[in-house]
């Protein structure tokens, strides 16, 4: 009788356009398009290529570690499940030659020293403070990536453009030295070189040794470090969901025989 | 509380003992079982359970989270981030919470235009309303401080933002926010205090919640159709017909709920919170989370910062009148058709705002933000005034019974977010 079904679609309406209205404030600051990689972690049942992951690692070591860590990842998340998921000797192997040693101590004697890394420690950072890593880098800072792909818009794809983005600048456009022009950075005078170039990390596993594959596989890497229970997440979620389901339906045909002879 | 079940009825003699010394089982079995609920109730009256839900919700997912959090500067975005990777499912209990809250928001909204719409406001529920109003404030200040504690950068700015709307008021203003801060810009006292306050705020909020439900278990429910229960055939007990309906709507929103957690955790978060908060970088645009959006629109929509900060607060106290602004002696909007179009100008107003509260504070968005903020106060303090007068409402049922037989008893069959009516067709 009353016409407020349209009353209805237009609540549930406010209600999905409000949410809405916090996404359109991150869309709002991109002002160009990102190159989409599909990456196989993409959609509701989606996980890493172990492959791509393992390679992804060996390109931040070789690649990105002298400038960038990853504080808030241990070599033993190496070898953990939805990860690269490299052995436990191989985990040992890892941390032992990575390019840098950790710092542990005080000593007996009061020192701090070094010493080569093992599976429960943390990746050693490139510097010893922000001040430290701007110096070496002309006065840019190298972000963290533990978290970084969550931490822009766009995520992988974001990583994984800019990495491909460095082009030559545009004829009316000045670059200040120590600069280089993106054109996926905001801005687009980003204060990190080219890190990446065709055939500079090897692969055994047969991958293209190409820029364009170096950038897929450690954007990829770092959508792992940023989201290492993503596997478990969706996993859980998935049977969360079937039991949810059920659960309702059953609530349904109840709510349906208890009410049968209530005129309501 | 009214109409305590007699503790003679008990079977059991502890359970009769103990009734006798204290009627707690009694007054619950009156209170929650017996309870008689108008048989006409459609799914929105399902938003105060799922409220109660997401309360328990959160502080259970809240302590937890305690545990493991460190509320200091130099390590609080760490320990979130240690939570998610380290403690055993502490990715899970982070994404409820933080994803809790925006679920929250989602059903204090909805809940509150089931009351607009229906009028559920008006006499003799002005004092639930009141509550309702002052609940409403408190979930605010209880989500801006949680959103400071993981200190990332979108918690510092939003905390530097919100704090430095204080300095607005005159004389005082510059004192006030310092004392706010303990110190003289947002660093580790403040984020210490918001630390303690959004772990005391939420059981002062269950108190009220408990004040709110007493309130409402005085008059009893409202329903579509407004008009009171007044025969034991307009009323069913609410065990078992409404925990069952209720149960069903419930487990439909944690399904929402749970798509959030698991499918897509960050979408309703700001990228920018996943840097370290730095004071020497100011972010591009400050935006707080979407539920503080109109309000946020509002605040910037007045060219003065005084303007803007009463404008703002006044948007939320302007609520507790409204049950003296509304001149209509018709409760339930559905019978009344100039009022049910205002309902949905309004809605769509308060979206619009929204949005607006995303955009960058410029150009054409500051027009449409001053307009649709005068019309927000309009609604209140002319529309609703005048159309009590104006208006010539729909015939009333004489009661809900009659209003069920006729097809107009306003419950519906299907849950609100599947495409189906509220009322059932006639
Ligand atoms: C020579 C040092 C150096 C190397 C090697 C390096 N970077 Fe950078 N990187 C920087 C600096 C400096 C910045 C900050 C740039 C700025 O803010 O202008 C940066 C910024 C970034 C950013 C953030 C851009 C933003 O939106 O703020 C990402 C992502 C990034 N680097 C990824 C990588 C990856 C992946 C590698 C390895 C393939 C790598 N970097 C190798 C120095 C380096
Ligand atoms: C009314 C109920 C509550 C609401 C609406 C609420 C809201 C929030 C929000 C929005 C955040 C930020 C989440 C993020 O983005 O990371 C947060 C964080 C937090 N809350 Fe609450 N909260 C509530 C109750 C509680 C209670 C009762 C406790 C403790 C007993 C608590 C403890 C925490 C902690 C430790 C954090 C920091 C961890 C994190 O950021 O994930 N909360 N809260």
């Amino acid at each position: 009788m009353f016409k407020t079904k349209a009353g209805v679609n237009a609540l549930v309406l406010a209600a999905a356009l409000s949410v809405g209205g916090a996404q359109l404030a991150h869309a709002a600051e991109a002002d160009f398009e990102l190159k989409n990689v599909d990456f196989s972690f993409e959609g509701p049942f989606g996980t890493f290529d172990r492959g791509q992951l393992q390679r992804g690692y060996k390109v931040y070591v070789e690649s990105c570690a002298g400038c960038h860590g990853i504080d808030y990842l241990a070599f033993r998340n190496l070898g953990e499940p939805g990860g690269p998921e490299f052995s436990e000797d191989v985990v040992s192997v890892l941390a032992e030659e990575f390019p840098r040693q950790v710092t542990d101590g005080p000593d007996e004697t009061g020192e701090m020293f070094e010493r080569p890394g093992t599976p429960p420690d943390r990746l050693p950072p490139p510097f010893p403070n922000e001040a430290a890593a701007r110096a070496a880098n002309g006065g840019a800072y190298p972000p963290d990536l533990s978290v970084i792909a969550k931490a822009r818009a766009g995520g992988p794809d974001y990583i994984y453009s800019i990495l491909t983005g460095y082009e030559e600048p545009p004829a009316d456009v000045e670059m200040r030295p120590g600069q280089y022009y993106n054109a996926y950075f905001p801005g687009h005078a980003i204060g990190m070189p080219p890190p990446l170039d065709d055939g500079l990390v090897s692969f055994d596993d047969g991958a293209p040794e190409t820029l364009d594959q170096y950038a897929k596989d450690v954007s990829a890497f770092l959508m792992w470090t940023a989201e290492p229970k993503l596997e478990a997440r969706r996993r859980l979620g998935f049977e969360v969901m079937v039991f949810l389901i059920i659960f309702a339906g059953m609530m349904y045909f109840s709510y349906k025989k208890l009410w049968r002879d209530v005129e309501h | 509380m009214s109409g305590h079940h007699p503790t003679s009825e008990l079977e059991h003699p502890v359970a009769r003992w103990l009734d006798s010394r204290l009627p707690i089982i009694s007054a619950m079995k009156a209170q929650f079982i017996d309870f008689p609920t108008p048989k006409n109730l459609n799914y929105f009256w399902t938003f105060g359970g799922i409220l109660m839900l997401m309360l328990v919700v959160q502080i259970i997912s809240g302590v937890v989270l305690a545990m493991h959090y460190t509320p200091h500067v130099d390590r609080a975005f760490e320990s979130v981030e240690m939570i998610m990777r380290d403690v055993n499912y502490g990715w899970l209990i982070r994404y409820i919470h933080a994803n809790g809250a925006s679920m929250f928001f989602v059903a204090v909204y909805i809940h509150l235009a089931r009351g607009l719409y229906y009028g559920s406001y008006k006499a003799p529920r002005e004092v639930l309303w009141g509550i309702g109003v002052i609940i409403l404030i408190l979930m605010m200040a209880i989500a801006f401080m949680g959103y400071v504690l993981p200190w990332g950068q979108m918690s510092f700015w939003g905390a530097t933002v919100i704090t430095n709307l204080f300095s607005a008021i005159p004389l005082v203003g510059a004192p006030i926010v310092e004392w706010l801060w303990g110190g003289f810009a947002v660093g580790n006292p403040t984020l210490n205090r918001f630390f303690s306050l959004h772990y005391l705020l939420p059981f002062v909020l269950a108190g009220l919640v408990f004040l709110h439900v007493w309130a409402l278990h005085v008059p009893g429910n409202n329903n579509p159709t407004g008009v009171p229960v007044k025969t034991p055939k307009d009323a069913i007990p609410f065990h078992p017909y409404y925990t069952v309906k209720d149960g069903f709507a419930i487990v439909c929103f944690i399904i929402f709920f749970a798509f959030w957690v698991f499918y897509a955790p960050n979408y309703l978060g700001h990228a920018d919170n996943y840097i370290p908060a730095n004071p020497l970088v100011t972010p591009a645009h400050i935006v707080p989370e979407w539920y503080l959006l109109p309000f946020y629109a509002i605040l910037r929509a007045i060219p003065s910062k005084l303007g803007g900060v009463i404008a703002m607060f006044a948007a939320l106290i302007v609520l507790f009148f409204l049950p003296w602004l509304d001149t209509s002696r018709v409760r339930s909007g559905a019978f009344r058709p100039m009022f049910k179009v205002f309902f949905w100008i309004f809605v769509a107003a308060c979206i619009g705002l929204g949005y607006l509260g995303a955009q960058p504070a410029e150009g054409i968005y500051i027009v449409f933000a001053r307009i649709l903020t005068i019309y927000y106060f309009a609604h209140f303090l002319v529309v609703l005034p005048l159309l009590g007068i104006f208006e010539t409402p729909r015939p009333l049922p004489n009661s809900i019974s009659e209003a069920v037989l006729k097809g107009q008893g306003g419950s519906a069959t299907v849950p609100a977010g599947a495409a189906s009516a509220p009322e059932k067709r006639g």
